[in-house]
């Protein structure tokens, strides 16, 4: 946008909830940030309309009290990030506002705190040399953040070529401090420091290309990984009613999947859930990097129910942004959002206010374009330096009554490679994490990219083998159908078979419990040897003079293997689970 | 609230409508109280000079010239130790004939407590009802409702949950409550001699259904009062959240909203949830939990109400006349207290966690052996099994006569277990089954 000498001013001349109506007297962008002044508190409000000389800015605070007349301020800049070093670790609210930082028990109003730490020292060490051709997000230097190589870039705002003029020596430097000059073409010298600003509702694209994912992100979760895996720069959503496992699910994966850095956008959901992450995170270990704690390679922007609307939009953005940034480092990035059903529900509630035309559900009608338009800024990308950095991102969504015909669901089903839907009945039957086998899916499966990393990374035939129990999974729910519609007796024992071996692997692969501390986290191999298992057992043939004998027969089988996912993997006691269940396996097989 | 000099005077009103009337005024803020016709109302719009107002008790009878009185502030409560043992009405005036509280003066519905500010839930609430303590267990700091049928009784069991509660402090917010509702609270409250630990604010079936829209937040405010000032344990009760949400759409219906499902105002999740997020536990020690009713109709939890609430609260509660054996049971299968794992098995015997779920398993087996016993078919061993299980389960554990401790619960669900099943059917963990089987 133009940088105009000196910003606009207006007076607000209407107040209707969180929307501010303001007379400005010089020129205004769309989406432009403003401060309204009210008596000594600055309120942050974005424009998000313009018309007949007004802007309407959504405020990102109570608007109580305010009168009209109020001055205000305006930015010359749209809602941006803070980006550099210091920013792992921290919680920021939905505008990037670090809360840590903020007086008081309370949320004041205009308790605007800086997003970093500017006072810190950081050991910088340059990667460029002086007279080196540089680009938009190419590394000048690198600094460790907790342990994670944090690249100094050259500014995302930086359009063209650059030469390096100079750089910083080795040594400690704050964030604001030039650690380098470039030169551009027309030979107007910048200088560049370890921070800088983005908007947050563009996408960053300090990149070469975005090639198709193809790489499986381990998540630890058995119906994720081994039914429908979802890969590095992959998207996925989670929709369910309430209280079926979004979020404990979603959580679980925070907690394990191999990334470098994860981002948590608590999007308009309890605060009591966003200080189970503030207290536990700092405490648990990262499996992927013994001996570091989760807190370290981890980002909470927090926008919960009770904090103004507007900025819940904003928060899915602002998390957005954080995750492009690190990508641009190379790095692997996991960017969760909880619900980003009540980041469209904001945006229902301002579009009402400003009396748009309403689409399905009162939603606005270009729900479905923001929607894509979000999800489409995830991915793997390669950099122009030959790394590559990846944003994986599942979102959950908050279907009204549950019901996953309505306006978010179905747009993120368009946006979403993976579906993870989760099943109320099987929620209530506490089978969890409560993933549907059957309606959920990852298109990633069909990747010939995938199935050959697959090949590669766990078996030859495992993609063969993921379809069999998917398969089992499928035959066992209309064996289970057909011995309801018959009755017990009025289906052969075959019935009770295949609907007996779809247990098995409903109970020993897809249900898992997220709070205990074995069973929770799944890695890989485990997942093999467990699925491998299953199959065997699938493949045999019981002997069984009636169906009666069955139930018993596969609940102690069943049993046998939750006690194995419960206990160390290949411990004595595992191996000893495994013993009895070969005992058991033995006294109904045939040949 | 009386007149005072300085308070700017209005004769003009130029529109009204059923909620609301529109007058030209100066240096009015946004959500300031006035005094329209001798009625309190509050700005909820101002455009230029042309301010809106929202009468709560409606504009019946206003005329074009009645007098406007603005107060130059929001909703406001008196706050001090003074408001133990009172009766308020929605606008925090005494109802109990007693006089008005001398305090410092807080607006009500305040701003947010910073997240990194709280204190995790770990704090069990015991109640002595197996549906909640074993199965759903409370902790300070939670927010949860019961959903149920008018005609269960919800306010008597949530009477009960409050007085077994052990809190500081019990603050009623009622909304649409009936005389003989209201009534009934003051006399178990005062019955139960607990009279100066309880706060109420009252919106009867009597008065105008908008003021209920205050009673949630003088309820908060008073408890946010205890719970910080003197970091005490509070526990507020709201009932019923689905007639304030009815006063929620009757405003934006008479506002000209556009409305989204069942007629509520597309902001029902923040309205609900700027209350409710009010739960919190801090690190001094005091807390606010809030239990609350929202009541159904015809059972349906997809209305947006209920839909709503249960994406707000950390679960709900569910209550349903078990016809096998006669009694108000806490539903096992809908029912759920997301709060549960900070305490069970930590704050409550180890084998708390796998107990509970095995025994709601063998409940859900249960439900699908009756259902074939309607479709005619036959019934295997195991099923029976379930069945006489089911049965004891209800009437020993789920029913809300039950007052036992949480220890006497688990070891009642470990007598069932073995009475019925066998290990392998019960399928819990070795390590328990090793320490707690009744061997018969
Ligand atoms: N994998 C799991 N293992 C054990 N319990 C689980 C699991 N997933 C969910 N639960 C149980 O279900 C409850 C609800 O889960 P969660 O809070 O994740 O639901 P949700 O879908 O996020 O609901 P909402 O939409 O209301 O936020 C949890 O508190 C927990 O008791
Ligand atoms: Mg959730």
């Amino acid at each position: 946008m133009t940088n105009t000498a000196s910003p606009s001013t207006g007076k607000v001349t209407g107040i209707i909830a969180n929307l501010a109506i303001i007379k400005v007297d010089g020129p205004v962008a769309q989406n432009e940030v403003c401060y309204i002044q009210h008596k000594d508190t600055p309120l942050m409000a974005e424009v998000i309309k313009i018309r007949a000389g007004h802007a309407y800015a959504q405020v990102f605070e109570s608007t109580r009290g305010l009168k009209v007349g109020t001055p205000v301020a305006f930015q010359s800049h749209l809602l941006e990030a803070t980006l550099g070093p210091g920013i792992l670790s921290r919680n920021y609210d939905g505008l990037m506002h670090d809360l840590g930082t903020m007086d008081g028990i309370f949320l004041k109003r205009g308790d605007y705190t800086a997003a970093l730490d500017k006072e810190r020292l950081w050991q910088f060490t340059p990667l460029a040399e002086p007279g080196a051709q540089v680009q938009t997000g190419d590394w000048l230097g690198e600094v460790r953040e907790n342990a994670v190589p944090h690249r100094i870039m050259v500014p995302f705002k930086l359009e063209g070529s650059y030469t390096l003029k100079s750089i910083v020596a080795a040594g400690e430097y704050k964030v604001e401090d030039t650690v380098a000059v470039l030169t551009s073409e027309a030979g107007r010298e910048i200088k560049v420091t370890m921070s800088q600003e983005w908007p947050v509702k563009q996408a960053v694209r300090a990149y070469v290309e975005k090639p198709r994912p193809s790489k499986l992100l381990e998540t630890g979760v058995r119906t994720i990984d081994t039914l429908n895996p979802i890969v590095e720069g992959g998207t996925g959503f989670i929709p369910g009613p309430f209280g079926s496992g979004k979020t404990v699910l979603q959580q679980a994966i925070s907690r394990q999947a191999d990334a470098d850095v994860v981002i948590v956008a608590a999007c308009g959901e309890r605060a009591n859930e966003v200080v189970e992450l503030f207290k536990e995170f700092p405490e648990l270990e990262d499996p992927w990097h013994p001996g570091r704690k989760l807190m370290e390679r981890t980002v909470i922007i927090a926008n919960t129910s009770n904090m103004p609307v507007a900025a819940r939009e904003a928060s899915v953005y602002t998390a957005m942004t954080i995750a492009e940034y690190y990508r641009s480092m190379g790095l692997k990035v996991l960017l969760l959002a909880d619900s980003t059903s009540r980041w469209a529900q904001a945006l229902r509630e301002m579009s009402n206010r400003m009396e748009e035309l309403p689409g399905p559900d009162a939603f606005p009608m270009d729900l479905s374009a923001i929607i894509s338009n979000f999800y489409s800024r995830a991915g793997i990308v390669n950099l122009r330096n030959g790394h590559s950095g990846s944003i994986t991102f599942i979102g959950t969504v908050s279907p009204a009554g549950g019901n996953l015909k309505e306006p978010v669901t179905e747009s993120t089903r368009k946006a979403a490679r993976c579906f993870y839907a989760l099943s109320q009945q099987r929620a209530d039957s506490k089978r969890y994490p409560a993933i549907d086998p059957i309606d959920s899916y990852s298109k990633y499966l069909e990747y010939p990219e995938l199935q050959q990393y697959l090949a590669e990374a766990i078996a030859p035939d495992w993609v063969d083998k993921v379809g069999r129990l998917k398969n089992i999974l499928l035959r066992g729910k209309e064996a289970a159908d057909q011995i309801n519609i018959l009755g017990d007796d009025g289906v052969t024992v075959d019935y009770h078979l295949t609907f007996w071996k779809s247990e098995v692997v409903d109970a020993v692969i897809l249900q898992q419990d997220a709070f205990d501390e074995i069973d929770s986290r799944t890695p890989l191999a485990r997942q093999k040897y467990m699925a491998d298992t299953v199959l065997d057992i699938c493949e045999l043939q019981f002997q069984f003079d009636s169906f009666e004998g069955v139930n018993p027969f596969f609940k102690r089988v069943i049993n046998q293997m939750k006690q194995m996912n419960y206990s160390e993997f290949e411990s004595e006691q595992f191996r000893s689970f495994e013993a009895g269940l070969k005992e058991i396996l033995a006294e109904r097989k045939t040949d | 609230m009386e007149t005072q000099a300085f308070q700017r005077v209005y004769t003009k009103i130029e529109q009204l409508t059923k909620a609301t009337c529109t007058l030209r005024a100066q240096d009015v803020g946004n959500e300031e109280l006035a005094l329209v016709h001798g009625r309190l109302a509050q700005v909820v719009k101002i455009m230029g000079d042309e301010v809106t107002l929202q009468v709560f008790s409606g504009t019946e009878g206003i005329p074009t010239n009645a007098e406007v009185v603005f107060y130059g502030k929001p909703p406001v409560l008196n706050v001090s130790d003074d408001l133990a043992g009172r009766f308020f009405d929605a606008f925090g005036r005494p109802i109990d004939g007693g006089p008005e509280v001398q305090g410092e003066e807080r607006e009500i519905g305040g701003p947010s407590v910073n997240p990194v500010r709280r204190e995790q839930p770990s704090e069990i609430i015991t109640t002595g009802i197996a549906g909640i303590d074993l199965n759903n267990t409370l902790v300070t700091g939670q927010k949860i409702p019961f959903f149920a049928d008018p005609d269960q009784p919800y306010n008597q069991v949530m009477a009960m949950v409050a007085l077994r509660a052990e809190a500081d402090k019990i603050i009623l917010g009622g909304m649409g409550l009936t005389n003989d509702d209201y009534l009934f609270y003051k006399q178990v409250f005062e019955n139960a001699g607990a009279m100066h630990r309880i706060v109420s604010f009252v919106n009867t079936t009597e008065n105008p259904p908008v003021e209920r829209l205050l009673v949630p937040d003088m309820a908060l405010t008073a408890a946010e009062y205890f719970a910080i000032d003197k970091n005490e344990k509070v526990l507020v009760l709201l009932t019923d959240m689905t007639l304030y949400a009815d006063a929620l759409s009757i405003v934006s219906n008479r506002m000209d909203q556009i409305p989204s499902k069942d007629s509520m105002p597309g902001s029902l999740y923040s309205d609900l949830a700027k209350l409710y997020e009010k739960a919190v536990q801090f690190e001094a020690g005091g807390s606010i939990t809030i239990i609350a009713v929202t009541t159904l109709s015809s059972g349906d939890i997809t209305h947006a109400v209920p839909d709503n609430t249960g994406y707000i609260t950390e679960g709900q509660l569910f209550l349903r006349r078990d016809t096998e054996i006669g009694k108000v049971i806490v539903d096992p299968f809908r029912s759920l207290s997301r709060l549960k794992q900070l305490v069970i098995g930590k704050k409550t015997r180890t084998d708390h966690p796998q107990v509970m779920n095995a025994a709601i398993r063998l409940y859900a087996d249960a439900a699908n052996a009756r259902t074939k016993l309607e479709n005619g078919f036959d019934l295997t061993d195991y099923d029976e099994r379930t069945l006489e299980f089911a049965k004891a389960y209800s009437n020993n554990l789920l029913a809300i006569d039950v007052n036992i401790d949480t220890t006497e619960m688990l070891n009642t669900a470990w007598n069932l277990f073995a009475k019925n099943f066998s290990k392998a059917e019960v399928g819990i963990k070795q390590e328990f089954v090793d320490q707690y089987w009744v061997n018969a």
